[in-house]
């Protein structure tokens, strides 16, 4: 895949890094386009105190089954920028400036000293939009520099657990979050009887692996599983479909009878597929038909109206759940700043770690923090292509603490120790 | 439709004296973009009236002649002949108009335009733009002292509470608050102004002297989870004594005693409680309840529901006629 990428995306990702490069001043520019209010606004004579925010992404082109599916160029950061904007909008009347400062590698890039520069520009809150192993290089970099890390982009659950750390805050749902969402909504429409289709790649077997997890925790039954294996075919192909039509039904038809096909698919290899063309007529969730996300593009409920049309115009594109994690993370720096009337690192640190901490996001909801593992608890969208079906946790799947602790790994089971 | 209208002048003489008098309650209802008209006292639906695409905020001029209504969808604010019921102008409200107040001497509609951080100042009778004065991020809730000296507007992402001159149309105060204000009311001595924050969970009472926060007001019903009670719409009696708060998926509102900021009582309503309005006799007050699709109409004397009345799809906000 990584071999399949033509010159011109290549060419088109060289002129990018330059770009994001200057990118504090890009993201400035952003900033809506209004005359600042005139009185009352800053303190005539306030400085206005500047607070950065670095974001470290690991980033190539990648394909997708559905060229709809490809990841937009800016996902993630796009999020951030518009965060930003609205930080400065508060900041106008604060005496704050945010400023965004981009840097971009490659997926199996050493990050360790690209990261160390962003310290040394004065980073000290870092987006990262990278894999778990360049997180783990950075993360006991940023706490010997009191660094506070975001993660935007990683839900594998481990960050959570065995390899989680005290300065690495998780605006980006986990797996296990994910699959209980869509777990919850399945028990609750009665249709427990599924069956798993799961890629070979890694990230395709760990979220097969908090399917099955939801399943026992949720009492759903998975009667069968199969592993549909990456033999390394083109993506798309010009008479591609034909023959897809007919190798799917054949794939699936020694599974047993079920109500749900199960898809874990996070590598684009099959998944897209599997709806409408099963042996039997089955409906279809995961990473295809139904899917679980931080975010939805058509959601509209909650306000999420205001955030989709602020955000569609400013990037000419509608909101992923990516952008919808980076949002948050830059929103939680700057109401931390707001509230604490300070740029002051250890005050906005403490604010955002404090008891009574939340922050708004569309979700219907406030949204808190893991006091054990540094998660950021939220509702978990369901939804197609088109449209938002439900968000969990559903109604009746109770909890002593929050509702929302229903998904994911809870406190009592945690294997997270915070050093 | 107006019932008895000759009364009206004995109302304005001396509003205890009138007996159940029925004023017509007009409920926005966002879903279905019509607008249902209510007879208070018989409570039944005396007519539908078909508006543009999104009604949310509604509110009526002091002669009660006009309804004056956000089209959020449509971007543009509606006004409807109460004798009519028909559209009869549009005042140019910017884009996505969510809430707004009508200045204590009728003639000017300060205007939450959600998606571009302005309040718009319109002057009704040319229907021309005053100002336009940038705000916060997602303004929306709007409210005015009596004394029409000053507009208090919220933003629900920056959480402040803009204090604004109306003579200026300059920003003089910013009063933080928790999170996503909803909604201002000030107290009909214009000491204070309250602001909910939905997903705060509290009401701030800010002081219209020093423009601090005098006090934060917070609830619990028992059996609801903390995150359910987001208020949202508030009412304060004509004589100042008790405030009412809408408290959206917590179902019910509250009755708080304004001299303690204790709440006296939780009333239970519809599901999905936003907004709320008096009828001029202060007798009663009326709940807009969305997912329930109705209104719940509750005496003011002893706080108790009264009847709930089935109204359009996803109802929002209510007002009802001065006479």
């Amino acid at each position: 895949m990584k071999g399949m990428v033509p010159n011109t995306l290549v060419i088109f990702f060289g002129l990018f890094v330059a770009s994001v490069n200057a990118s504090p001043v890009a993201a400035q520019e952003t900033a809506p386009q209004q005359a600042a209010p005139k009185a009352g606004a800053a303190k005539s004579g306030q400085e206005i105190t500047e607070i950065r925010i670095g974001y470290l992404r690991a980033y190539e082109p990648q394909l997708a089954l559905s060229v709809l599916d490809v990841p937009p160029r800016d996902e993630g950061v796009a999020g951030a920028t518009v965060a930003i904007a609205d930080n400065n909008t508060t900041g106008k009347f604060m005496g704050q400036q945010f400023a965004l400062d981009v840097t971009e590698v490659k997926p199996d890039a050493d990050v360790v000293q690209t990261f160390r520069d962003m310290v040394a520009r004065g980073d000290r809150y870092v987006l990262a939009d990278i894999s778990a192993g360049q997180l783990l290089s950075i993360a006991d970099i940023g706490r010997e520099n009191g660094v506070l890390i975001f993660n935007v982009g990683a839900t594998d659950d481990v960050l959570r657990e065995e390899e989680c750390r005290s300065n690495v805050f998780h605006t980006a749902p986990t797996r296990s979050m994910l699959a209980d969402g869509l777990a919850q909504y399945l028990i609750w429409k009665q249709w427990p009887r599924w069956v798993l289709l799961y890629g070979s790649h890694e990230r395709d077997r760990a979220f097969a692996d908090a399917l099955r997890r939801a399943a026992t925790r949720f009492g759903g039954q998975i009667l069968a599983e199969k592993e549909f294996k990456d033999t390394g075919t083109a993506r798309r192909t010009d008479s591609g479909v034909v023959q897809i039509q007919r190798q799917i039904p054949v794939f699936m038809q020694d599974l047993p009878d079920h109500d749900v096909v199960l898809v874990a698919d996070e590598s684009e290899v099959f998944g897209t597929y599997v709806p409408f063309r099963s042996w039997i007529p089955r409906p279809v969730a995961g990473t295809a038909g139904l899917m679980p996300s931080a975010w939805h593009p058509a959601s509209e409920q909650w306000g999420g109206t205001q955030i989709q049309n602020r955000f569609a115009k400013a990037n000419g594109r509608r909101m992923l759940s990516k952008d919808m994690s980076a949002w948050t993370a830059v929103r939680i720096i700057g109401d931390a700043a707001t509230r604490t009337q300070s740029a002051d690192q250890q005050k906005i640190e403490a604010f955002i770690r404090a008891d009574d901490f939340s922050i708004a996001a569309f979700k219907g909801q406030k949204l808190t923090f893991r006091k054990w593992d540094w998660q950021l608890r939220q509702p978990i969208f369901l939804g197609d292509s088109k449209s938002v079906v439900s968000t969990s946790p559903q109604e009746g799947f109770l909890h002593q603490v929050s509702e929302l602790d229903t998904l994911g790994v809870d406190e009592p089971e945690t294997k997270c120790v915070l050093n | 439709m107006r019932r008895l209208p000759f009364l009206a002048a004995a109302m304005a003489a001396g509003l205890s004296t009138s007996p159940a008098f029925a004023y017509m309650v007009y409920v926005s209802n966002e879903k279905d973009n019509t607008v249902t008209v209510v007879d208070s006292d018989t409570k039944e639906v005396v007519k539908t009236i078909d508006v543009g695409q999104r009604p949310r905020g509604i509110t009526i001029s002091h002669d009660g002649k006009f309804i004056y209504l956000c089209a959020s969808d449509d971007d543009t604010i509606e006004v409807i002949d109460t004798a009519t019921h028909q559209i009869v102008a549009t005042l140019p409200s910017g884009p996505d108009p969510e809430l707004f107040v009508l200045s204590p001497d009728g003639k000017t509609l300060y205007v939450a335009n959600e998606d571009d951080n302005l309040v718009t100042v319109i002057d009704i009778e040319s229907k021309g733009v005053l100002a336009e004065i940038p705000v916060g991020v997602e303004p929306e809730g709007m409210g005015v002292s009596p004394d029409g000296k000053t507009m208090v507007n919220t933003s629900e992402t920056t959480n402040m509470a803009h204090f604004i001159d109306t003579d200026t149309h300059e920003i003089t105060h910013n009063v933080l608050v928790d999170s996503r204000p909803r909604f201002v009311e000030f107290t009909p001595d214009g000491k204070e102004a309250w602001v909910s924050a939905e997903i705060g969970g509290t009401v701030s009472v800010i002081d219209n002297e020093t423009r601090e926060i005098k006090q934060k007001i917070t609830f619990e019903i028992p059996g609801l989870r903390a995150e359910a009670i987001q208020p949202v719409g508030v009412r304060i009696t004509a004589d100042g004594k008790k405030a009412y708060v809408a408290l959206g998926p917590a179902n019910h509102v509250a009755v708080i005693n304004t001299g303690t900021y204790e709440v006296e009582k939780y009333v239970l309503v519809g599901q999905r409680v936003w907004q709320l309005a008096f009828t001029p006799d202060q007798k009663t007050i009326i709940s807009t309840n969305g997912v329930s699709n109705d209104i719940t109409f509750i005496d003011v004397a002893t706080d108790e529901p009264v009847q709930s009345v089935t109204v359009g799809a996803l109802p929002w906000g209510v007002v009802v006629s001065p006479n």
